[in-house]
Protein backbone atom coordinates (compact mmCIF):
# COMPACT_ATOMS: atom_id res chain seq x y z
CA UNK A 1 0.00 0.00 0.00
CA UNK A 2 1.24 3.54 -0.35
CA UNK A 3 1.79 5.59 2.84
CA UNK A 4 2.15 9.15 2.67
CA UNK A 5 3.66 11.46 5.26
CA UNK A 6 2.76 15.46 5.86
CA UNK A 7 4.31 18.21 7.02
CA UNK A 8 7.12 17.57 10.15
CA UNK A 9 6.26 13.38 10.08
CA UNK A 10 7.65 13.95 5.96
CA UNK A 11 10.55 16.14 7.17
CA UNK A 12 11.52 13.43 9.91
CA UNK A 13 11.36 10.31 8.00
CA UNK A 14 12.68 12.43 4.78
CA UNK A 15 10.18 11.08 2.22
CA UNK A 16 6.65 12.44 1.08
CA UNK A 17 5.71 8.75 -0.05
CA UNK A 18 6.27 5.41 -0.16
CA UNK A 19 5.37 1.78 -1.25
CA UNK A 20 5.15 -0.46 1.78
CA UNK A 21 4.76 -4.13 1.26
CA UNK A 22 3.07 -5.07 4.78
CA UNK A 23 0.55 -7.68 6.29
CA UNK A 24 -0.33 -5.43 9.23
CA UNK A 25 -3.97 -5.97 10.15
CA UNK A 26 -4.32 -2.56 11.68
CA UNK A 27 -2.75 1.20 11.75
CA UNK A 28 -1.07 0.56 14.78
CA UNK A 29 0.64 -2.91 13.59
CA UNK A 30 2.06 -0.70 10.61
CA UNK A 31 3.46 1.46 12.84
CA UNK A 32 5.26 -0.62 14.96
CA UNK A 33 6.78 -2.34 11.47
CA UNK A 34 7.67 1.06 10.79
CA UNK A 35 9.21 1.99 13.65
CA UNK A 36 11.02 -0.98 13.98
CA UNK A 37 12.90 -0.32 10.02
CA UNK A 38 15.10 2.90 11.01
CA UNK A 39 15.25 5.67 13.30
CA UNK A 40 13.79 8.18 11.14
CA UNK A 41 10.80 6.18 11.75
CA UNK A 42 11.23 5.56 15.28
CA UNK A 43 11.31 9.79 15.59
CA UNK A 44 8.45 10.04 13.20
CA UNK A 45 6.10 7.72 15.43
CA UNK A 46 7.72 8.06 19.10
CA UNK A 47 4.48 9.89 20.20
CA UNK A 48 1.76 8.51 18.39
CA UNK A 49 -0.83 11.38 20.59
CA UNK A 50 0.65 13.88 18.41
CA UNK A 51 -0.38 12.08 15.13
CA UNK A 52 -3.10 11.93 13.30
CA UNK A 53 -4.32 8.90 10.60
CA UNK A 54 -6.41 8.89 7.42
CA UNK A 55 -7.54 5.42 5.43
CA UNK A 56 -7.70 6.00 1.97
CA UNK A 57 -8.01 9.56 2.54
CA UNK A 58 -10.32 9.65 5.68
CA UNK A 59 -9.75 10.12 9.19
CA UNK A 60 -9.80 7.44 11.65
CA UNK A 61 -8.10 5.89 14.80
CA UNK A 62 -4.92 3.42 15.05
CA UNK A 63 -6.79 0.72 15.67
CA UNK A 64 -8.40 1.07 11.94
CA UNK A 65 -8.01 -2.48 10.07
CA UNK A 66 -5.69 -2.52 7.15
CA UNK A 67 -7.69 -5.00 5.12
CA UNK A 68 -7.96 -3.90 1.70
CA UNK A 69 -6.93 -0.11 2.17
CA UNK A 70 -4.78 1.37 -0.78
CA UNK A 71 -3.17 4.33 1.14
CA UNK A 72 -2.61 5.48 4.73
CA UNK A 73 -1.34 8.77 5.69
CA UNK A 74 0.36 10.07 8.50
CA UNK A 75 0.20 13.68 9.90
CA UNK A 76 0.20 16.01 12.90
CA UNK A 77 -2.62 17.82 14.02
CA UNK A 78 -4.13 20.43 10.93
CA UNK A 79 -3.85 23.34 10.97
CA UNK A 80 -6.09 25.25 8.59
CA UNK A 81 -8.28 28.25 8.11
CA UNK B 1 -21.91 24.38 -3.24
CA UNK B 2 -18.45 25.28 -4.45
CA UNK B 3 -14.85 24.34 -2.56
CA UNK B 4 -11.74 25.68 -4.56
CA UNK B 5 -8.37 24.10 -2.86
CA UNK B 6 -5.47 26.79 -5.22
CA UNK B 7 -2.56 28.18 -5.03
CA UNK B 8 -3.53 31.72 -6.66
CA UNK B 9 -4.76 34.30 -4.89
CA UNK B 10 -8.55 35.08 -5.01
CA UNK B 11 -10.60 38.18 -5.62
CA UNK B 12 -12.72 38.40 -1.99
CA UNK B 13 -14.69 40.87 -3.22
CA UNK B 14 -15.38 39.11 -6.54
CA UNK B 15 -16.52 36.25 -4.94
CA UNK B 16 -18.50 37.16 -2.40
CA UNK B 17 -20.51 39.46 -4.93
CA UNK B 18 -21.32 36.81 -7.45
CA UNK B 19 -21.90 34.46 -4.34
CA UNK B 20 -24.42 37.30 -3.27
CA UNK B 21 -25.46 37.88 -6.54
CA UNK B 22 -29.57 37.03 -7.82
CA UNK B 23 -30.34 35.69 -4.34
CA UNK B 24 -34.59 35.60 -3.93
CA UNK B 25 -34.97 33.24 -0.97
CA UNK B 26 -31.60 33.98 0.81
CA UNK B 27 -32.39 36.70 3.15
CA UNK B 28 -28.80 36.44 4.83
CA UNK B 29 -25.05 36.29 3.10
CA UNK B 30 -22.28 35.94 5.64
CA UNK B 31 -18.70 36.38 4.66
CA UNK B 32 -15.65 35.05 5.87
CA UNK B 33 -11.74 35.70 5.07
CA UNK B 34 -8.95 34.53 6.84
CA UNK B 35 -5.53 36.83 6.42
CA UNK B 36 -1.49 36.15 7.05
CA UNK B 37 -1.25 38.37 10.22
CA UNK B 38 2.06 38.85 11.41
CA UNK B 39 1.65 38.83 15.12
CA UNK B 40 5.07 39.58 16.63
CA UNK B 41 6.62 41.60 14.12
CA UNK B 42 8.90 38.41 12.56
CA UNK B 43 7.32 37.13 10.18
CA UNK B 44 7.86 37.11 6.39
CA UNK B 45 5.73 34.26 5.08
CA UNK B 46 3.72 31.40 5.78
CA UNK B 47 3.77 28.07 4.04
CA UNK B 48 0.68 25.71 3.81
CA UNK B 49 1.09 22.22 3.01
CA UNK B 50 -2.06 20.05 1.87
CA UNK B 51 -3.32 16.15 0.80
CA UNK B 52 -4.31 16.71 -2.74
CA UNK B 53 -7.67 14.77 -3.17
CA UNK B 54 -7.94 14.10 0.29
CA UNK B 55 -8.54 17.79 1.27
CA UNK B 56 -10.96 18.68 -1.64
CA UNK B 57 -13.29 15.11 -0.13
CA UNK B 58 -12.70 16.82 3.79
CA UNK B 59 -13.81 20.20 2.49
CA UNK B 60 -17.04 19.03 0.61
CA UNK B 61 -17.66 16.67 3.74
CA UNK B 62 -17.85 19.66 5.77
CA UNK B 63 -19.71 21.94 3.40
CA UNK B 64 -22.43 19.16 2.58
CA UNK B 65 -22.71 19.19 6.85
CA UNK B 66 -23.10 22.47 6.83
CA UNK B 67 -25.71 23.02 4.22
CA UNK B 68 -27.53 20.26 5.24
CA UNK B 69 -27.62 20.64 9.36
CA UNK B 70 -28.67 24.94 8.21
CA UNK B 71 -30.76 24.30 5.46
CA UNK B 72 -28.29 26.97 3.48
CA UNK B 73 -29.02 27.85 -0.08
CA UNK B 74 -25.27 27.54 -0.73
CA UNK B 75 -22.15 27.69 0.89
CA UNK B 76 -18.36 28.43 -0.81
CA UNK B 77 -15.27 27.28 0.95
CA UNK B 78 -12.05 28.68 -0.87
CA UNK B 79 -8.94 27.63 0.59
CA UNK B 80 -4.89 28.61 -0.59
CA UNK B 81 -1.98 26.13 -0.20
CA UNK B 82 1.74 27.27 -0.94
CA UNK B 83 3.85 30.13 0.21
CA UNK B 84 1.94 33.61 1.17
CA UNK B 85 3.20 36.76 2.49
CA UNK B 86 1.85 38.58 5.73
CA UNK B 87 -1.37 40.66 4.38
CA UNK B 88 -2.39 37.74 1.87
CA UNK B 89 -5.90 36.18 2.18
CA UNK B 90 -5.78 32.44 2.90
CA UNK B 91 -8.74 31.43 2.65
CA UNK B 92 -13.10 32.39 2.80
CA UNK B 93 -16.22 30.65 3.23
CA UNK B 94 -19.11 32.40 2.55
CA UNK B 95 -23.06 30.72 3.71
CA UNK B 96 -26.15 31.30 1.94
CA UNK B 97 -29.66 31.00 4.04
CA UNK B 98 -32.88 32.95 4.52
CA UNK B 99 -32.29 33.65 8.15
CA UNK B 100 -28.68 35.31 8.93
CA UNK B 101 -28.57 33.30 12.33
CA UNK B 102 -28.34 30.14 10.35
CA UNK B 103 -25.67 31.41 7.83
CA UNK B 104 -23.69 33.15 10.59
CA UNK B 105 -23.64 29.48 12.67
CA UNK B 106 -23.07 27.66 9.86
CA UNK B 107 -19.76 30.21 8.71
CA UNK B 108 -18.66 29.47 12.54
CA UNK B 109 -19.01 25.74 11.89
CA UNK B 110 -17.30 25.53 8.87
CA UNK B 111 -14.95 27.64 9.98
CA UNK B 112 -13.80 25.15 13.15
CA UNK B 113 -14.13 22.22 11.24
CA UNK B 114 -11.68 23.80 8.84
CA UNK B 115 -9.41 24.57 11.50
CA UNK B 116 -8.96 20.97 12.73
CA UNK B 117 -10.46 18.74 10.63
CA UNK B 118 -9.31 19.67 6.75
CA UNK B 119 -5.77 18.36 6.10
CA UNK B 120 -3.70 22.16 6.06
CA UNK B 121 -0.17 22.55 7.76
CA UNK B 122 0.90 25.99 8.08
CA UNK B 123 4.79 26.44 8.73
CA UNK B 124 5.93 30.13 9.40
CA UNK B 125 8.69 31.38 8.05
CA UNK B 126 9.87 33.77 10.40
CA UNK B 127 13.61 35.26 10.33
CA UNK B 128 14.55 33.37 13.15
CA UNK B 129 13.96 29.88 10.85
CA UNK B 130 10.73 27.99 9.58
CA UNK B 131 8.50 26.37 12.16
CA UNK B 132 5.14 24.07 11.85
CA UNK B 133 2.47 25.99 13.68
CA UNK B 134 1.13 23.58 16.17
CA UNK B 135 -2.40 22.86 16.69
CA UNK B 136 -4.37 24.36 19.56
CA UNK B 137 -6.70 23.01 22.27
CA UNK B 138 -9.31 25.64 21.68
CA UNK B 139 -9.39 24.65 18.37
CA UNK B 140 -10.10 21.13 18.92
CA UNK B 141 -13.06 22.29 21.84
CA UNK B 142 -14.00 24.53 19.39
CA UNK B 143 -15.93 21.21 17.72
CA UNK B 144 -17.55 20.37 21.07
CA UNK B 145 -20.07 23.28 20.59
CA UNK B 146 -21.38 21.34 17.34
Amino acid sequence: MDVLYFAWVRERIGIPREAVDTQAATVMDLVDELRGKEERYEAAFADISALRVAVDQQLTDFDAPLSGVREVAFFPPMTGG
Amino acid sequence: MRVAVQDAAFDFGAEAAAFAEGRAVSGAVVTFTGIVRDVDGGLQAMEIEHYPGMTESALTDIASEAVTRWSLEDALVIHRHGRLEVGEMIMMVATAARHRKDAFEAAEFLMDYLKSRAPFWKREITTDGAEWVAARDEDEDALTRW
